[in-house]
């Protein structure tokens, strides 16, 4: 047997994310491309939000979508179709993103050309708001049929989300148990600074107030007014 | 749900510092976990077995997880309880305001190094 010794670290895990994910923000402020990350369940509407939200900004705002999944290109297939750039970033089995792969997607991907990138984060309530990704926003959808509890249930993903989209409206009158105000409420518990809106993907009902915040969020980070999130670990 | 990705990440950590530091072989790994870190102990200790034997430093690291138990403030009436056992309601006066003091950590304690 050698000599043993002990090495005293009292280093954090997430640590080395926090500040790597802190480096890219500054990287992606320097070069000019505002990064936003979406975040939802499987099924709340991520890609069918994205679509409309392309076709609004058509022409005014060039637009960049990287997909992250475990596997398959169904998204970036259909994100191609709405008219903007999209890469599909395959996690390898991981259910969420970090900085890192972050990273290696948008240089692959070359953002320099592009005003806007929404990185569409694995569809999962629960890792993914745990690893800040170096986005300037992050924004989550939560869907009506999914039901007005999640925020009591997932205080996470609503702590660190700047904006919650309450999407698929169309379907409160079938879904009448879903409250509009106490999921407000819930949300503003976990996170009193977080916006709402209320919209449908399918309708394009609320999308106005979805498409003005994101030109004022442009306007924001251009002029470099734009304060970075702060992301909680727990 | 995420136990890999993070014991990937504490590999990659003890592998910089065994790099600054010099050290061939770690035998040992120290983790302060607590209670409410979203992390289960289990299946870290699953992946981890896994995962060292990929490694050149640390095939056969052993994993030591120290508990750390959560504690909840009452901002209302002062008092600390166990959060695991009532979660974000006060139990002596049932208040919502409370907040977590410890409990949430996720540490590289220490690492044994030949």
């Amino acid at each position: 047997m050698g000599d043993y010794r002990i090495i005293e670290v009292k280093q954090s895990v997430f640590a080395d994310n926090n500040a790597d994910a802190a480096k890219l923000r500054e990287e992606l402020a320097a070069e000019g491309t505002f990064l936003i990350n979406l975040m939802s369940s499987p099924g709340a509407g991520k890609t069918t939000t994205l679509k409309r939200t392309i076709a609004s900004l058509a022409g005014s705002v060039r637009m960049g979508v990287m997909e992250a999944d475990i596997d398959g290109e169904v998204d970036a297939a259909a994100i191609e179709q709405a008219g903007a750039r999209a890469i599909q970033i395959h996690t390898g089995g991981m259910c969420h993103l970090d900085a890192d792969m972050t990273r290696q997607g948008i240089r692959e991907f070359g953002t320099r050309d592009l005003d806007l990138v929404i990185l569409e984060n694995v569809g999962n309530l629960v890792c993914p708001a745990e690893f800040d990704t170096g986005a300037m926003r992050n924004v989550m959808i939560l869907s009506v049929p999914e039901g007005d509890d999640k925020p009591l249930k997932y205080p996470l993903m609503f702590r660190n989300c700047q904006l919650v989209l309450v999407n698929k409206c169309d379907v409160l009158p079938v879904f009448d148990d879903f409250d509009c105000e106490r999921v407000k409420e819930r949300i503003r518990f976990r996170n009193p600074d977080c916006k709402v809106i209320f919209l449908s993907a399918k309708t394009g009902e609320g999308f106005d107030e979805w498409i003005e915040t994101l030109r004022e969020w442009i306007r924001a980070f251009r002029e470099g007014s734009m304060t970075p999130p702060v992301h909680y670990d727990i | 749900m995420h136990e890999l990705g993070v014991v990937f990440s504490v590999i990659k950590q003890i592998e910089g510092i065994a790099a600054e530091n010099e050290v061939r072989k770690v035998s040992r790994v120290v983790l302060e976990l607590g209670e409410v870190s979203t992390v289960i102990p289990a299946y870290l200790a699953d992946c981890w077995k896994w995962a060292v034997k990929r490694t050149q430093i640390l095939p056969e690291a052993e994993l030591e997880i120290r508990t750390i138990e959560a504690v909840t403030y009452c901002e209302d009436c002062g008092k600390e309880y166990p959060t695991v056992r009532h979660g974000k309601l006060c139990p002596y006066c049932g208040s919502e305001k409370t907040y977590l003091l410890r409990g949430n950590e996720f540490i590289i304690k220490e690492i044994e190094v030949e």
